[in-house]
């Protein structure tokens, strides 16, 4: 298994031995491969780009080109164990609507986004006065595919809202993880694992 | 030793058997005996896990990776069968089969029947294409190949790759379908509808028993032509030709092909007839109008495939408007709500329906890692 993204390694870690897994915005099917392998998981992606999808059917994975914004309707209510869905909420139109089918397809799911009140992307804007550009968020504004920035404390309100249960949650600086103390300040990354109440 | 001989003679090039029967067709009728003309490729391994069926689309045959006996050409999937391909001889036992009521060797309207020494022509039973699958299981049976690895088809072939995972589901391992649908629309059927009624409307076609006579060639050019466009696309049209003229530098003010685009389109229909039967025209399509695998399901798509095992692989073309994307995705929202395994992406093309045949690596690549994921 090549080395994970540091988000999809805490999800790797967390999912079940032979679950059945939608991913959801699966790109080149990294995650869902190392599941196979090392997991034995039953593993469905979703994945806009034809190119991600391609390859994902090269590794011998079962991905679907679609929207996440409008294709999740399709679901049934609990087919999947974990319903993950990784850096892509801030790229969904309407991330509130992703959400909620992510929680009713899945018993549990993974979400996982860059935080975008870390205070290295705060300062940015506040003594740069521009759309921070960053390691992490490299994209200039007008061409960046997130098009729906969150911070942590964001997501926490939204899943209060919309009545969903936060079962686990992970907070990540660079590779390393971090505690959760001030993780809306201090993390670049964040993870949470959710069940609807 | 003698037996062995004897299974040799099953596979290899330009094979015809003649089976007993009899196929139960969907109209209710019995049809035998069964004329089956194929090819194989490659060699069975010792558990028979490695055969893959390829099936043909309207107007092609069993020579899908070897010269066409009439026209000289190379087979007609050659980017997709052949050495190193994803369809590798080298791996896998290749086999493709002429249609039922086609015209290069199986059972069609132009074959003798037995009882009356004269060629069936309208006396040939109308035919589905879960008839043809039926058919193919046939001679699959006669090969002693119980299981396929793989089905795999573009166009009406997808419509067999799909009927193949419906009619017989653990026969099935993988299915590849391409630039197919899983019903003809009412557009699909109407262009047929046009083809048909230049084919009928030919003096020559005479009810169809034109056999020993001349053909109705100047209907079924008409046919080719009309559905020629269908299966390209407009830009690509517009790429290919423009409206630039044929060997001319101005218009001839008559009626002669001034455009390349029609004599190009005039060629199509002249070259077809020499390859094709008429009457074979008129019987597939109509097969493949009548082709809609929910129906038997109450028009639900999803029971077709209940409890399906088989893993699936959809291929569609942005610029294919013959069976558009969105009836790849109808397929894939059903295999999803069967619980199926299955894949699916749009590739792009300019290149229309036709896209399927020609070069197209992203397409290659998919079907070679879909299909070794299934080997092992």
């Amino acid at each position: 298994m090549s080395a994970l993204r540091p988000d999809l390694a805490i999800i790797a870690r967390e999912v079940r031995a032979g679950a059945r897994v939608l991913d959801v915005g699966c790109g080149d099917g990294q995650l869902m491969a190392a599941l196979r392998d090392a997991k034995n998981v039953d593993a469905r992606g979703l994945e806009l780009n034809a190119h991600d999808v391609a390859t994902s059917v090269s590794r011998g994975l079962s991905v679907i080109q679609g929207d996440a914004d409008t294709d999740l309707a399709e679901y049934p209510d609990g087919s999947f164990d974990y319903a993950i869905l990784s850096q892509t909420l801030q790229t969904t139109k309407r991330p509130d609507l992703v959400l909620d089918h992510l929680v009713r397809i899945g018993r549990e799911a993974f979400v996982s986004f860059p935080n975008f009140a870390q205070w290295r992307i705060r300062f940015a804007h506040m003594f740069g006065g521009r759309m921070p550009v960053t390691k992490q968020l490299p994209h200039l504004w007008y061409d960046t595919p997130n098009i729906h920035h969150v911070t942590i404390d964001d997501f926490r309100s939204l899943l209060h809202e919309r009545n969903i249960e936060i079962e686990g949650q992970w907070f990540l600086s660079g590779n390393k993880p971090r505690a959760d103390r001030f993780a809306n300040l201090l993390a670049q990354h964040a993870v949470f694992k959710l069940r609807r109440k | 030793m003698a037996l062995l001989m004897q299974e040799d003679t099953r596979f290899g090039l330009d094979k015809k058997i003649r089976l007993l029967g009899p196929v139960r067709l969907d109209s209710g009728a019995e049809f035998a005996p069964v004329d089956i003309a194929y090819e194989t490729y490659g060699a069975l391994n010792a558990d028979k896990s490695n055969a893959i069926l390829i099936c043909h689309a309207l107007t092609g045959d069993q020579y899908v990776a070897s010269t066409h006996p009439m026209t000289g050409k190379d087979g007609w999937w050659t980017r997709m069968v052949g050495p190193g391909k994803p369809i590798d001889p080298a791996r896998h036992c290749i086999i493709s089969i002429n249609v039922m009521g086609s015209c290069m060797g199986s059972s069609g309207p132009a074959s003798i029947d037995p009882t009356t020494g004269a060629a069936y022509a309208m006396g040939f039973p109308v035919i589905t294409i879960p008839d043809m699958v039926r058919a193919q299981a046939l001679l699959l049976d006669h090969l002693g190949i119980e299981t396929l690895e793989a089905v795999v088809g573009g166009s009406m072939g997808g419509m067999q790759a799909l009927s193949w995972a419906a009619l017989y589901p653990e026969r099935v391992k993988s299915a590849v379908v391409i630039a197919s649908t899983a019903r003809h629309s009412a557009q699909n059927i109407a262009f047929h509808e046009v083809g048909r009624q230049a084919i009928m409307a030919d003096p020559r076609w005479k009810n169809g028993a034109y056999y020993g006579h001349e053909a109705p060639s100047s209907g079924l050019a008409v046919a080719r032509m009309a559905a020629h466009i269908t299966y390209l696309s407009e830009a690509g049209l517009t790429e290919k030709f423009g409206r630039r003229l044929q060997n001319r530098d101005a218009k001839s003010f008559g009626f002669d092909a001034d455009f390349q685009v029609e004599s190009y389109l005039r060629y199509q229909g002249l070259s077809f007839v020499d390859r094709f039967d008429a009457n074979s025209y008129l019987y597939i399509t109509r097969a493949m109008d009548y082709f809609d695998l929910a129906e038997p399901h109450d028009g639900i798509l999803a029971r077709a495939f209940a409890g399906t095992k088989t893993r699936f692989c959809l291929i569609s073309f942005d610029s294919d408007w013959l069976y558009p994307t969105a009836e790849s995705r109808r397929i894939v929202h059903a295999l999803n709500a069967a619980g199926a395994a299955v894949s699916f992406v749009e590739l792009s093309s300019p290149f229309g329906h036709d896209a399927f045949l020609l070069e197209a690596p992203e397409m290659n690549r998919i079907v070679d890692g879909f299909l070794r994921a299934g080997e092992q």
